[in-house]
């Protein structure tokens, strides 16, 4: 993006902290934490009002502008200033910017997915594409810059409920019974499953009695973790397949320590620009760790089923033979172009650049691109005067998620422990100075924490990361309010307290953050 | 399609696309150019002066890593005016910097124009402590050539943090962060993308340094794979340096289309948790 | 932090919810000289935080700056006294005797070698002040270009104009561009910064250029040792070199000009400050211009180096191609010109040009000044304008053209100073200094100094001249002083120096064995 940058592109940062990317913007916005559709939808309703939409675009390529059109109206400037905090001149110039630039493009990471409405996020941002016609073309596009290498992956691969690999629909009778038949008579349910937060409700519900669950932490990433611990410990069988003894592991009754997929295990995996790339090994798994397909393979002997013992190559040239889109992907191939971007249907396809060019043909290839008339609805967790500070959630440069593998390398960067980010207005507000360790609290528990004075925090804003849930469990006063659509919980958007400790009472002792598992479940 | 430039080199035609460099000519023409401060992924700082080539009507030799074809030039790259120029460029380097670390490659060109930095007699160097000021990579900038590509890595090249420059004039001239601070003081945020082009080994993976001190270091029992990095969507190429088991050094392909050669702090050094895991086997 | 304010004006408060920076901010990068001298002048150096301060309102990196403030030997980084004495101990001072008092500091040339022994007081504080040795007047008869000097005001455009001055720029107006460039082309002006390029090609090629803005950039930083004729007309004439610029820019259609004066000349710069703002009160001047500060480097007089250096950066000089004329300032289009090749202009217009120029005439000579003489005049007639060697003394050696000069015998000055005349000896006139020794200078001394002058002048960037400019002192010291037989060693300077020439990037390296390689064959500094 930089490059652009210094090549002369403009860049416009909306993030409610100044972040260092921020600073590099020739315009930033600090919006209220959860009102992005607010401002989408304004700048929208500029857009249209100065006669810059792209209609002949929306005409050819689109369907439901007019309903989008009418939502978008009743945002003026007024009130998106009044729900998004951010003064309505503002948001006119970066509305006349993108609405008048050529090329332009949109890129957002989870700050718009980790919300109870986070699909609705997105599709205002893809409305936004649409509306100028700023989608499958050189320069423009809509991009989720994804947090793990196989984020895309995952999903292409078929886990998502509702899908097999290559995006094809489980209901689909056609489609189910290719793959079926393909697996020899294999059965299977003709019906989509859950995802994640289903599950947990499932738990709930005592409808989910047993999981099986591969390389995740849910007992320490999920939002409202006290309630993910109990529900994992409640199940009447648990099997946990990751390459560390994990917090979720410890739950469970049976563990398989895996190979560490990127270098201890052969395979692909697919980065957010739809690459599909070669992992290696390198290294060999410690003793007793094995490779994820000799897991499964050996877990399907034990209940009856002969997969033999495939290589990597060989499960992937089978789902090469079911999903049509990534059919001309040859491990040769691979190698030798550096990945390949899907669709990607014969050996002789270069891959695809632009997944939406499809849009400009003269006809349309596909289907029309829908509109989505979507309503701003601010984050569940309301600010009270009981909880009147706005806590979100993020990453630092250095380290990943839980920590639970970044914090095995000594990172000059993490300066002490987790600390709680505000701005030195609000900590003399609270009599607090920099350093001191003060109790969090949201509606859901506490913890004890030090804080850390940053100017570019705006007073009522507060920031933490994930990254050490054994000092400071984050997710204890995270909200799991979720979003139906996608199953992604609200880690963007708490209501909290900051209240000084009273010397006696420090869960801790010294100012050493330290409580987590202390705090009440 | 670029339009094509006829230029003849040592006396050979070619046709380069406009805006080539006089030295992606002579890679066409498999002429061997020692180069020293050029990298394809970096913008040309031409300040080694080690690609110097004779062009005719110009007064003074020129650089073959910036200087752009034109129609009908002249060149030659193994006249004695070159060659005497590329000899003095390695001597007055290795005469006041320990290049011991280079390539390979760099070994060849010494040999090739007979450099003998010892000729000068005694004369100053560059020489000072190495800076060892956290876990995961030391600067030895007795070994530094100021060639300035770790400072294009960091700056506007790749990583666009900019935690280091070239500070002082003259022999005195230097990378270092602002006021001379320790990386940890500084911007630094551990890409290591200066370590994936310094030359020289000044630059290095603490690993590898620790290695190198206990004389564990063995090139011989070494392998490099290719993999992707675990961390996040971009997805950037890694090559995994390993010996015996362990990973020691982590770089990422320089013409590959994610990367360019460039990667953050979790794809270069956040490796250790998989070798922290018990004895493998 | 005032001082900075002084620069940038006061910055805006945090605002939580909009700001504008970017690349608005990021343009401001070439405030950064400005802002350093302003911290500098009032605190006497450059601390950590003012530093980062300056850093955050220019949205620089705080290492690129200190790269930027360790480049410049005016700025110091760690704390000083309120005072700072500048004592000069370069080669012609050098002859005069050079006492450093306790604390002060040695510098190279400072451009007052017509007043040596020459020194530069600075004084710290909310006002600065910056005094140099006093100046004697001097008159200069029958001179073209000096004809104004001591007898305008300088401070004063009504006195400029009642001794001819804007004809010229009025009678270009009338011209129109082309004709101006035609006439410049025609009178075959060479240029007087040392390179003698043709004039009127340069402005020819600027105004053909389709990319805007142009820039004009007037080189002030006359920083050769032995030079000070931009100097006196700085200070003696400053209107007429805004309106050598003025014509210049309305000429080659420049938007914006720029007049870089090395810092050590405080009253040329304010002088120029005072005569653009009165000129611009008239109304004379329907373009931009501005006064920038050099900052102690004698490589920003290179041009490339005076762009980088305008523009906020190391004074670092620039691989050419692209030519100024093509990418320049801030990668446009842009004209530099000598402070002298400016004036020269304005005599142009007016119909009394003829081809003269100015010699800067310092060391062992009876009167030494800045002199000015039809080209083709032998030196020999030079030396006696300017009295001669003292009596009783005879003359050594002439250093013609500065320390990227050479030595000349005094077999050889009979020599006419003209570009060919002086090109047939295989010596430049470059600047216009003519250093003269007699029999009582140590010349030994004299080529150390030069060789220390480019080690410490070198920028540092390329590996010829950084290195070899180093390895050259080093040599040439052990030479000099062990009176060996020293065969070897020679050799190894000239082969040094011939990659010096040949590699360098810019002028500064390929020329900075030329004084020593000629001194070493004409001056019998060598036993054996
Ligand atoms: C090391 C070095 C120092 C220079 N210093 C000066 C200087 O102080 N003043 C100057 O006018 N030109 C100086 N020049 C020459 C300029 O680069 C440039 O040629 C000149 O300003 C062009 O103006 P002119 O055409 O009017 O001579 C220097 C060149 C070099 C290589
Ligand atoms: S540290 Fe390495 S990369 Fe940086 S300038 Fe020195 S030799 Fe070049
Ligand atoms: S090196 Fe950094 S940017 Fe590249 S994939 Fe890994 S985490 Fe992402
Ligand atoms: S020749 Fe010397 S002064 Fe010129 S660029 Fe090279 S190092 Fe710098
Ligand atoms: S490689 Fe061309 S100057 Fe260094
Ligand atoms: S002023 Fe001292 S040598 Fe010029």
């Amino acid at each position: 993006m930089l490059r652009g940058v210094r090549h002369g592109a403009r860049l416009i940062a909306v993030d409610p902290r100044r972040t260092s990317s921020a600073e590099w913007a020739d315009i930033w916005l600090g919006l209220d934490v959860g009102s992005d559709i607010a401002l989408a939808n304004a700048i929208a309703r500029v857009i249209i009002h100065d006669g810059l939409p792209d209609t002949k675009f929306i005409e050819r390529s689109t369907t439901g502008y007019k309903e989008f059109a009418k939502k978008v109206e009743k945002y003026t400037l007024e009130r998106a200033e009044k729900e998004t905090g951010i003064p309505r001149n503002a948001i006119r110039e970066v509305a006349l910017a993108y609405g008048q630039a050529r090329t332009g493009m949109i890129c957002w990471t989870l700050g718009i997915t980790e919300h109870h409405n986070a699909t609705d996020n997105v599709l205002a941002l893809i409305n936004l594409g649409l509306l100028t016609g700023k989608v499958g073309r050189y320069g423009c596009g809509l991009n989720p810059l994804r947090g793990q290498n196989n984020v895309q992956g995952g999903g292409d691969m078929g886990a998502i409920p509702a899908k097999l690999p290559g995006f094809q629909a489980i209901e689909d009778p056609a489609i189910h019974e290719k793959f079926a038949s393909a697996w020899g008579g294999a059965d299977f349910p003709l019906k989509k499953g859950w995802h994640l937060s289903e599950m947990f409700e499932g738990m709930e519900r005592g409808e989910l009695r047993s999981a099986y669950i591969v390389g995740e932490n849910p007992a320490r990433s999920e939002a409202d973790q006290g309630r993910a611990v109990r529900l994992l410990s409640g199940l009447d069988h648990l099997v946990v397949q990751d390459i560390f003894l994990t917090h979720t592991a410890e739950l469970a009754h049976v563990v398989l320590p895996a190979g560490a997929g990127w270098t201890e295990s052969e395979g692909t995996v697919t980065n957010s620009e739809r690459r599909v790339q070669r992992v290696r090994r390198a290294l060999d798994p410690p003793l007793g760790a094995r490779d994820d397909i000799e897991i499964i393979c050996e877990l399907a002997a034990r209940l009856g089923v002969d997969f033999g013992r495939p290589t990597a190559e060989e499960v992937w040239d089978e789902c090469r033979s079911l999903s049509p889109m990534h059919a001309g992907m040859k491990y040769s191939r691979l190698d030798e172009l550096g990945g390949i971007q899907w669709p990607c249907p014969d050996e002789s396809h270069p891959g695809t650049q632009f997944l939406h060019a499809r849009l400009w043909k003269d006809p349309v290839e596909g289907p029309l691109a829908p509109f989505s008339a979507v309503d701003n609805e601010p984050p569940v967790d309301r600010l009270t005067d009981e909880f009147p500070i706005r806590l979100t959630t993020g990453r630092r440069l250095d380290s990943f998620n839980t920590g639970v593998q970044t914090n095995e390398y000594t990172s000059p960067l993490r300066k002490g422990a987790e600390a709680l980010v505000i701005s030195p207005e609000d900590g003399a507000n609270l009599g607090i100075a920099d350093g001191e360790c003060v109790r969090v609290s949201s509606r859901r528990g506490s913890v004890d924490v030090n804080v850390s004075f940053d100017r570019s925090m705006r007073p009522g804003l507060a920031f933490m990361t994930l990254h050490f849930p054994d000092q400071v469990a984050t997710n204890v006063l995270t909200i799991d309010a979720t979003d139906p659509k996608s199953g992604t919980a609200e880690f963007k958007a708490s209501a909290i307290r900051i209240d000084r400790i009273p010397a006696s009472s420090s869960l801790g002792g010294e100012s050493q953050a330290r409580p987590g598992e202390g705090a009440r479940l | 399609m670029a339009e094509l430039v006829s230029i003849t080199i040592d006396g050979h035609g070619v046709d380069m696309a406009q805006g080539s460099t006089i030295l992606e000519a002579c890679r066409f023409l498999d002429i061997d150019t020692p180069t020293l401060c050029q990298l394809d992924n970096l913008t040309p700082v031409n300040v080694c002066r080690a690609c110097v080539v004779e062009l005719e009507g110009s007064r003074v030799l020129v650089p073959a890593c910036s200087r752009q074809v034109e129609p009908g030039m002249q060149i030659q790259t193994d006249t004695p005016r070159v060659r005497h120029s590329r000899r003095l460029v390695l001597e007055l380097l290795a005469s006041s910097v320990d290049m011991t670390l280079t390539s390979g490659q760099v070994q060849g060109w010494m040999q090739r124009y007979q450099a003998a930095p010892t000729r000068f007699g005694k004369v100053a160097t560059v020489a000072k402590p190495v800076k060892v000021d956290n876990e995961l990579y030391v600067r030895d900038y007795s070994r530094c050539i100021l060639c300035y590509k770790c400072v294009e890595a960091c700056g506007a090249d790749a990583q666009n943090t900019f935690a280091i420059g070239v500070a002082g004039r003259g022999f005195d001239a230097h990378i270092s962060t602002e006021f001379e601070v320790g990386l940890p003081d500084s911007a630094c945020v551990y890409c290591g993308n200066c370590i994936g082009v310094c030359p020289t080994g000044a630059l290095m993976f603490k690993s590898e340094y620790d290695m190198r001190a206990a004389g564990t270091w063995d090139e011989s029992r070494q392998a490099v794979t290719e993999t992707v990095c675990p961390y996040c969507g971009v997805g950037c190429m890694l090559e995994l340096r390993v010996q015996d088991n362990s990973i020691v050094r982590v770089t990422s392909p320089l013409d590959h289309s994610v990367t360019s050669g460039h990667l953050c702090v979790k794809g270069r050094f956040g490796f250790e948790f998989v070798q922290k895991r018990g004895p493998r086997g | 932090m005032a001082a900075v304010d002084s620069i940038l004006g006061a910055p805006e408060p945090d605002d939580h919810r909009v700001v504008h920076g970017g690349r608005a901010a990021r343009n401001q990068r070439h405030q950064l000289l400005p802002v350093l001298h302003a911290i500098q002048d009032r605190r006497g150096w450059v601390s950590r935080g003012a530093l980062e301060y300056a850093c955050r309102r220019l949205s620089i990196p705080p290492a690129e700056a200190y790269g930027v403030v360790s480049f410049y030997a005016r700025f110091a980084s760690e704390p000083h006294g309120e005072v700072a004495v500048h004592v000069c101990d370069d080669i012609v001072c050098g002859l005069a005797g050079v006492t450093v008092p306790d604390g002060a500091r040695r510098v190279p040339c400072l451009g007052l070698c017509d007043h040596a022994p020459a020194t530069l007081t600075e004084r710290f504080g909310m006002v600065y002040e910056a005094v140099q040795t006093s100046h004697a007047a001097a008159r200069y008869p029958g001179s073209r270009l000096l004809r104004r000097i001591d007898v305008v005001d300088p401070d004063s455009i009504d006195s400029y104009r009642e001794h001819g001055g804007f004809a010229a720029l009025k009678n270009a107006r009338e011209m129109g561009p082309a004709a101006v460039i035609r006439a410049v082309t025609e009178s075959g002006l060479l240029g007087r910064g040392g390179a003698a390029f043709p004039t009127g090609r340069k402005w020819q090629s600027v105004a053909d250029q389709p990319v805007r803005p142009h820039y004009i950039v007037c080189n002030a930083d006359e920083s050769e040792p032995g030079t000070f004729k931009d100097r006196v007309l700085l200070e003696g004439d400053p209107f007429a070199v805004v309106e050598g610029m003025a014509i210049a820019a309305y000429a080659t259609g420049s938007e914006k000009g720029f007049v870089y004066v090395r810092d050590e000349y405080p009253l040329a710069r304010a002088r120029m400050a005072r005569a653009i703002a009165q000129a611009r009160d008239k109304g004379f001047l329907d373009f931009d211009v501005e006064v920038r500060r050099g900052a102690g480097a004698y490589i920003c007089g290179e041009e490339t180096a005076l762009f980088n250096s305008i523009e906020g950066k190391r004074g670092e000089p620039r691989n050419k191609p692209p030519f100024p004329v093509q990418a320049g300032l801030f990668g446009k289009p842009t004209l530099p010109n000598n402070v002298e090749t400016l004036v020269n202009v304005l005599d142009i217009l007016n119909g009394e040009f003829a081809d003269s120029r100015l010699f800067c005439v310092s060391g062992q000579v009876l009167r030494p000044g800045v002199y000015e003489v039809a080209m083709g005049t032998p030196l020999r007639a030079l030396i006696e304008l300017a009295g001669g060697v003292p009596p009783g003394r005879m003359l050594q050696a002439v250093l013609l053209g500065g320390a990227a000069g050479s030595f000349l015998t005094p077999a050889q000055i009979d020599v006419p100073l003209s570009f060919d005349g002086v090109r047939a000896i295989g010596a430049t006139l470059g600047s216009g200094a003519v250093m003269v020794f007699d029999d009582t200078a140590d010349m030994r001394q004299v080529l150390l100094r030069i060789a220390r002058f480019f080690r410490d002048e070198s920028c540092g960037q390329c590996v010829p001249c950084r290195v070899g400019t180093r390895r050259q002192e080093e040599i040439l010291d052990r030479m000099l002083g062990t009176n060996g037989d020293s065969r070897a060693d020679v050799m190894l300077l000239s082969d040094i120096a011939q990659a010096m020439r040949d590699a360098s990037i810019c002028g500064l390296g390929q020329t900075a064995a030329n004084a020593i390689a000629s001194g070493l064959t004409q001056l019998r500094v060598l036993n054996g």
